[in-house]
């Protein structure tokens, strides 16, 4: 399993471009929550949707997709599957809330942007940097600003998660 | 500046007299629920915390619905897990298998969770409690186990949109087709962050049980919480099963609001979302001709007392059609005992129905109902994503119970007045 501890603030990857309303039945079907071994999971990330993209994912990979990413269930399995599959980061037009909450608890890092969105295709490579706030389509060599997350919220990822953010405070 | 009940409830949670929208807040948790298949997480991420004891043995709620009665050997291990955890822990509210429900259902019915609670649960449709006057909402796994170690939560304040239901209902309306009216008014992010206020002549007028199937469909157009401000059909509700003191808030007559909608309910026909959204609806009349392969009656949007009282009904002396399988599930067994007593239970089986205990089972294409490649099902749940209820390429339609009763009979999707 992977290692959930301080993330990084930069990542570069190349892009898998989805459709809206990606929901959760989708991201990892139900049928595959009778286990919460991560790597289990990661297995079947995205079988829902795109049968094939599991054989296609390389570490570092960028997932792009439009409004709502992530709608449907409160299954936390969904971001760990994707983040232990080797997804850096998502970006999407919207998230849907408790897909949100989760990935930012789990330290998977997640972008908004509607124009970065917009603009990218699958294969193109793409650069995020949190720390300035930016997006960079390095094929389409375009820039997009990002809104910068609440602090609190930006002190959470930048620990790695919940679990850290909630140990170093009660320890 | 006046608040809405979601604001009020919210600030007393977090000991100030006034919250804002926007603002981002460390809120008490009074009750804290999960379930079979979030539970197993949540209890890794509580053992990394390398934390001891759970906040409050009383505040927690623990239900195996999912994939219970055990479906398979490595379901059988997360529930295994979760009753460790319980006798561990001393969790006192546990309901095995024979003695709960679908946790949705069977938190209100034991009144568990009240008015003015703040409520988290790793279950999307714990916005259900809403109905109560409650501020309930889903979370995931690990914030239900930082919650179980703090006994906190952080939010968002969200911004408020209000609806409100004006006119008088048509026969075979209930709450189930306003909710569905509505997502597919504003869409499946329609409220995406907000919270969603139901109010209006309407709303009054509704049981509790179709009180609590709009609440639980908020998650549905990306709402964080459904609500309804508390009134008498809420208190004798209420009063019936409360065991701990309770604090019924009022939003304010000059409570800001993002948005407000206003419907003819006159007007609103039976709802069917055709796939894959929920937003995707029509009215009965613009239906056409859907056949089926499978009809399914319950689940924590409608299978209370209530909806199996008029899916039997339309069953009652009638059968169900040669090439549709009906599979009935009540949603606690408390109700599965009650629809025993009225009879209910025989009109089911008498229509050639299969009847199953208590569990989320088909509704997330779990088991006791699984699809094939290219089925189709109606079914009075919440939710028809591509492959929700099984086969990926399979197809789920949304309904009330009278509908999906009567689609039954009739072998494709029509209206009891169609029979
Ligand atoms: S009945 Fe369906 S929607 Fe309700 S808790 Fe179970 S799986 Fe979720």
């Amino acid at each position: 399993m992977k290692s959930y501890g301080e993330s990084k603030m930069r990542f570069q990857g190349k892009i898998h471009k989805y459709g809206v309303n990606i929901n959760t039945d989708e991201i990892i079907p139900a049928r595959f929550l009778n286990t919460s071994d991560v790597v289990e999971l990661a297995k079947h990330c995205l079988e829902g949707l795109d049968e094939d993209f599991i054989h296609r994912v390389s570490t570092g990979d960028i997932i792009v997709a439009g409004k709502n990413f992530g709608c449907g269930s409160s299954r936390e399995h969904a971001p760990l599957a994707i983040k232990e599959c080797g997804i850096s980061c998502v970006i999407a037009e919207t998230f849907a809330r408790i897909f949100y909450r989760n990935a930012i608890n789990i330290g998977l890092p997640i972008v908004e942007s509607k124009q970065a969105v917009k603009d990218a295709q699958t294969g193109d490579e793409i650069l995020v940097d949190l720390e300035k706030g930016t997006i960079k389509n390095l094929t389409k060599k375009s820039l997009y600003k990002i809104q910068p997350f609440p602090s609190f919220m930006q002190e959470l990822m930048k620990v790695g998660g919940l679990i850290e953010y909630v140990k170093k405070k009660t320890e | 500046m006046g608040m809405t009940i979601t604001e009020k409830i919210l600030a007393a949670h977090c000991g100030k007299k006034s919250v804002q929208p926007g603002e981002l807040i460390q809120s008490k948790v009074d009750i804290a629920l999960a379930n079979d298949i979030t539970a197993p997480l949540a209890i890794k991420q509580f053992k990394k915390l390398k934390a001891k004891k759970v906040f409050d043995s009383k505040k927690i709620v623990l239900v195996p619905d999912h994939f219970t009665p055990n479906k398979d050997i490595e379901s059988a291990e997360q529930c295994k897990m979760l009753r460790s955890f319980v006798y561990e822990q001393k969790i006192e509210h546990y309901y095995e298998v024979g003695r709960g429900g679908i946790e949705h259902a069977l938190l209100p019915e034991k009144g568990i969770v009240l008015p003015g609670d703040v409520v988290i649960g790793a279950d999307s449709h714990t916005c259900t409690y809403g109905a109560l006057g409650a501020f309930s909402t889903g979370v995931g796994s690990t914030d239900f186990a930082a919650a179980m170690v703090t006994g906190k939560c952080w939010f968002r304040i969200p911004e408020t949109i209000k609806f409100i239901y004006k006119g008088k209902l048509k026969k075979w309306v209930s709450g189930k087709d306003l909710i569905l009216y509505t997502i597919g008014d504003i869409g499946v992010d329609g409220a995406l962050y907000h919270a969603m206020e139901f109010s209006g002549e309407v709303i009054k007028n509704i049981s509790m049980a179709d009180r609590m199937t709009m609440c639980n469909m908020a998650i549905e157009a990306g709402g964080k919480n459904g609500v309804i401000q508390p009134d008498d059909t809420t208190i004798e509700y209420i009063e019936a099963r409360a065991e701990r003191p309770y604090e019924i808030f009022n939003g304010d007559k000059d409570a800001k609001y993002k948005e407000i909608y206003e419907y003819n309910c006159s007007k609103i026909e039976p709802q069917v979302a055709f796939p894959n959204l929920p937003s995707n609806t029509r009215p009965i009349s613009e239906v056409g001709e859907v056949f089926i392969d499978q009809a399914v009656i319950g689940s924590c949007t409608n299978g209370r007392i209530e909806d199996l009282r008029i899916a039997a009904q339309v069953l009652k002396r009638k059968k169900v059609h040669s090439y549709v399988r009906l599979i009935v599930f009540p949603a606690t067994q408390n109700i599965y005992k009650q629809a025993i007593k009225e009879g209910l239970i025989n009109i089911f089986i008498n229509a050639g129905a299969a009847v199953s205990t208590p569990t989320c089972g088909p509704c997330l294409g779990g088991h006791m109902g699984v699809l094939a490649e290219g089925e189709r099902a109606i079914a009075t749940t919440n939710r028809n994503f591509s492959g929700r209820m099984g086969h990926l390429r399979s197809e789920v339609y949304l309904s009330n119970p009278a509908i999906a009763a009567a689609s039954a009979i009739a072998g494709k999707i029509v209206s009891p007045d169609e029979l």
